[in-house]
């Protein structure tokens, strides 16, 4: 069965469709983990360090963790795979243009493989930046997030990689959570309207709910 | 009126092809697209040039042969087959691009006309039903609830022409396929191979090199047919089905 999924191209799109929304998921608990960074350095590095406790004694210290970050992997990994796949399988499939060119399908739609980059090489700059530090301007401080973040967002460079990954990730929700209803058969003619419209409230939400945060910093509110 | 053309001419399937201008006069708006075409071919033959080739059939929009792009769109401007599209939908001076299908699924053979037979092959992987063939059944004899007729008509009414794949960016052939698995899918006549049906055809689609899914719409806003983007939908919701019971055998 896996591997009937696997080389189709219909099974493919489910596993994007199926990785996607754990990813959506996880970002709904990020951006709410996120905005506690407005009610100061105690409340969000206390959130931070619960992070690590979560389900003991039942789990050792960051086991929690770590098994959100495995699986979280696992489906950025599936997606990715996926996308390349069937993205080289849909140039192949069109080898010739049309002489005379159109604009096609929103612009959600038409930035999918290019936002889809984009997201991936800010996850790889994101965890260098705040999770391990490697990359982190100012001395990055273990346990600290709140400083740790303040340090990024006191940075152009830091902001404008941040917020032009937001802005691609709301459009990427915008035609993926949709795009993922059609894809598990969820769709149908009567849900189709409720189904964008619960797209545009996600990706609104999420791309607001992020960027308030390098905002907060810019603006003074977070320091 | 009088009409810039600009067609793709090819010689053959190996042959590198080029678009060429023609000037047409004396087109009438009531001409259908395809008779302005005759026109055209038949003033290339009294010059002794060869005449552009392109597929025509019932020239009534319900055979499915005719194939064209026609400024960018599958079937030109209306919603329509392109023998059904007329001049009407074009002004004077107006210039026109003709080319034909674009997908590696769908080769050139000359000119504006393209191979579909993948989608005969497709069709052969499931696109029937196993019953008694015969003199007609009687019609009571196996009711079919108002909902799932109409809904089956809605899809039995794809032509098979191929403007879906045409206009899709990835060349798929999703909205075709799944037009064909659903029609048969929700009658009781094609319960006994619903789920090999859609596992079969799916697997002749990507075996025939078709594109997949990305759901940009283009198909269904250029089917002449009106097939909805819901049928790849429904398709996928099969599809997923018959995995899973398959999965379990």
């Amino acid at each position: 069965m896996a591997r009937t999924v696997w080389d189709s191209t219909v099974g493919k799109k489910a596993v994007m469709a199926v990785s996607g929304a754990i990813m959506l998921l996880y970002l709904v608990a990020h951006v709410i983990g996120n905005l506690k960074i407005f009610f100061g350095a105690g409340e969000f590095n206390h959130y931070a360090h619960w992070l690590r406790t979560v389900g003991e004694p039942f789990m050792h210290y960051e086991w929690t963790l770590w098994l959100v970050r495995v699986v979280l992997v696992v489906a950025v990994v599936a997606h990715a795979v996926s996308a390349y796949q069937l993205s080289r399988r849909d140039i192949k499939a069109r080898p010739s243009k049309y002489v005379h060119k159109k604009p096609r399908a929103s612009y959600a739609t038409r930035t999918m493989r290019w936002g889809g980059i984009i997201l991936g090489l800010f996850i790889v700059w994101h965890i260098l930046d705040l999770t391990t530090g490697t990359v982190h301007s100012g001395g990055f401080q273990e346990g600290r997030p709140y400083e740790n973040v303040v340090d990024t967002f006191s940075t152009w460079y830091g902001n404008v990689i941040y917020i032009v990954a937001m802005l691609a990730l709301g459009l990427h929700i915008r035609h993926g959570f949709w795009s993922a209803a059609q894809t598990l058969g969820a769709g149908s003619r009567t849900r189709d309207r409720a189904l964008k419209a619960v797209a545009n409230v996600l990706a609104l939400l999420l791309t607001a709910g992020f960027i308030a945060v390098p905002v907060g910093v810019m603006t003074g509110v977070v320091s | 009126m009088k009409l810039t053309l600009r067609v793709w001419r090819q010689k053959n399937a190996d042959a590198d092809g080029a678009m060429s201008t023609y000037e047409v006069d004396n087109v009438s708006p009531d001409m259908s697209f395809l008779e302005m075409l005759d026109t055209l071919n038949e003033e290339l033959i009294l010059k002794g040039e060869d005449p552009v080739a392109f597929d025509h059939d019932c020239r009534e929009g319900i055979c499915g042969a005719c194939s064209l792009v026609i400024n960018g769109d599958a079937h030109g401007p209306e919603r329509t087959t392109t023998c059904q599209l007329h001049m009407r939908s074009f002004k004077d001076g107006d210039t026109i691009d003709i080319e034909p299908w674009r997908a590696s699924a769908f080769p050139v053979i000359k000119d504006l006309v393209v191979d579909r037979s993948a989608f005969d092959r497709i069709i052969q992987a499931g696109g029937y039903i196993t019953a008694p063939t015969g003199s007609a059944p009687e019609a009571h004899a196996t009711p079919v609830p108002k909902p799932d007729a109409d809904y089956a008509f809605e899809h039995a009414e794809c032509i098979g022409c191929g403007a879906c794949v045409a206009a899709c960016p990835n060349g798929a052939a999703m909205l075709f396929t799944s037009a064909k698995v659903n029609h048969l899918n929700v009658l009781p006549q094609g319960a006994p191979e619903r789920e090999t049906r859609v596992l079969d055809m799916v697997a002749q689609m990507d075996e025939e090199g078709f594109g997949g899914c990305t759901l940009t719409g283009e198909c269904a806003t250029a089917c002449p047919k009106g097939i909805p983007l819901t049928s790849i939908t429904n398709m996928n919701r099969e599809w997923l089905r018959a995995t899973r019971k398959a999965g379990k055998r």
